[in-house]
């Protein structure tokens, strides 16, 4: 069953063709890795994933809801199947460690009233599956290194039980240990919590670790897709091109 | 030309900013503790500067009126006139441009760090909305601290001035008084209020615009806090002019 449908996704910001055509599927539970370049669309396909942008033409299904047909209200449902992991992680920096993976609980449950206790024990619960410990919940986001502000940043969108994890380039600017831990994070969230996921990435060697299928995406348009080897063995120049510059050190 | 344009389209985008946070505001759920949280910065973090500054007005105040009003042997009035310039003109523009040098510019930096560091956007995608959380409580608590700072004011603002006049100036304690009470009544407090509150709407949307709406990283940032600053002054004494026409008259 497919957990993401795009299809036909076409989007422009006055002449500038970002996407054209852009189709693909994300099955259920499995990691789905979005390679590209600068401006080669990425991030603007993530947009429309999460409804943050409207497409020209297309479609854009999550868990069976068309998101790009939502508006308001039902939008706003519709997103609380997501979790995000920001590129610089985005965690608040007017709180401690605790009240931002608590946020989203809190925020989406309002009108759930979970005890305090059971906000803790979710809190916890969450940290553990990145590996941190309870040692972690009165630091602030300042006092963290950048792969513990990431796994905090992913513990924080795990915390409220999404079915879609969106990783925005999850391994920008950190060293290679880093990004070996951050890769067996993202790893762990999908064998531990069976969670779909979705990568966009310019980091091959990180994206090839992790994914069950990717995608190529150049000029607006996917230059591959399919299972890591079938892209590995794609004919189409950029793509060659694109892996050459990582595999060509291996 | 394009600067024009380009001010007039952003003068559009204030407005519906500021259309949408009015919206936001009568929806559930009303975020109390972010309101007092904003009180406690704006309206008792701010108590010392606007003190400081009242009693230093006050007392300059009242020695220049000693000054001019000896000249008609009618040093008895200096009292009542110091009072009456407080509090309808005085105390609300002094206090909205303290406050806003205080606490208007760290609202501008505080959204605007957390525009470019992507806080905002992950508030967003948990499906909060940061108008709602961010600048509602910001533009509920400048309204109502405003007018409380602005009583601060007039209170030490005029005990400077009776010190000065009385102590320093040997003017009777009687006819300062007495005459205080005959020039200044209800109505001129709470003309001075009612600006007040306008300088505290206006103030409060204009500093979470700029911040909001920031972009470009730690440059972008600091322009943003530079324009709050510079358009919330300009935009208090014009407002200043407007309301002392509308309650008053030409």
């Amino acid at each position: 069953m497919a957990a993401i449908e795009v299809t036909d996704l076409w989007k422009s910001f006055g002449d500038n063709h970002v996407l054209q055509g852009v189709s693909l599927t994300v099955p259920d539970g499995q990691t789905y890795v979005v390679l590209g370049g600068s401006g080669s669309g990425k991030t603007v396909l993530m947009k429309h994933v999460i409804g943050l942008l409207k497409p020209d033409r297309g479609r854009v299904v999550v868990g069976g809801k068309e998101i790009s047909a939502l508006e308001g209200k039902a939008l706003t449902e519709a997103r609380q199947q997501f979790g995000m992991v920001f590129q610089g992680a985005a965690l608040f920096d007017s709180m401690n460690v605790f009240d931002n993976v608590a946020f989203p609980l809190r925020e989406r449950r309002r009108g759930q009233k979970l005890s305090r206790e059971e906000v803790r024990a979710r809190v916890v619960e969450k940290l553990a599956v990145v590996d941190l410990g309870e040692e972690v919940l009165p630091r602030w986001p300042a006092e963290l290194s950048g792969g513990m502000r990431k796994r905090v940043a992913l513990a924080r969108a795990l915390v409220s039980d999404p079915q879609v994890v969106l990783y925005d380039e999850p391994t920008t600017g950190l060293d290679p240990i880093t990004t070996n831990y951050v890769d067996e994070m993202i790893q762990h969230a999908k064998e531990r919590l069976g969670i779909t996921s979705m990568v966009i990435s310019h980091d091959i060697a990180s994206a090839f670790r992790v994914a069950d299928r990717m995608a190529v995406l150049y000029d607006g348009r996917l230059a591959a897709e399919g299972t890591p080897a079938e892209v590995r063995d794609s004919k189409d120049p950029f793509v060659q091109r694109f892996l050459s510059t990582w595999f060509q050190k291996q | 030309m394009r600067t024009l344009r380009a001010g007039i389209e952003d003068f559009g985008r204030m407005l519906f900013f500021a259309t949408e946070t009015v919206a936001w505001a009568l929806r559930p759920p009303a975020r109390l503790e972010l309101i007092l949280a904003q009180m406690a910065f704006i309206g008792a973090g701010s108590a010392f500067i606007v003190g400081v500054t009242g009693t230093f007005a006050g007392m300059v105040f009242g020695l220049q009126m000693n000054f001019a009003m000896k000249q008609f042997a009618a040093e008895g009035y200096v009292g009542g006139s110091t009072a009456f310039a407080l509090s309808r003109e005085l105390s609300p523009v002094f206090t909205a441009l303290m406050v806003t040098g205080r606490a208007g510019s760290a609202i501008a930096t505080e959204l605007g760090t957390m525009r470019v560091t992507e806080q905002i956007d992950a508030m967003e995608t948990m499906a909060v909305s940061p108008i709602q959380y961010l600048v509602v409580p910001r533009v509920i608590a400048s309204i109502l601290m405003f007018p409380a700072l602005t009583m601060l004011f007039n209170a030490l603002g005029f005990a400077g001035a009776y010190v000065m006049g009385v102590y320093v100036a040997g003017i009777p304690e009687g006819p300062f008084i007495a005459h205080t009470r005959e020039i200044v009544g209800p109505d001129d407090i709470f003309h001075g209020l009612w600006k007040a509150v306008i300088f505290g709407a206006i103030v409060s949307l204009i500093t979470t615009w700029r911040g909001y709406s920031a972009s470009g990283g730690a440059r972008g940032v600091g322009e943003g806090t530079t324009r709050a600053v510079v358009s919330s002054s300009i935009a208090i004494l014009v407002a200043d002019y407007a309301a002392t026409v509308l309650f008053v008259g030409t």
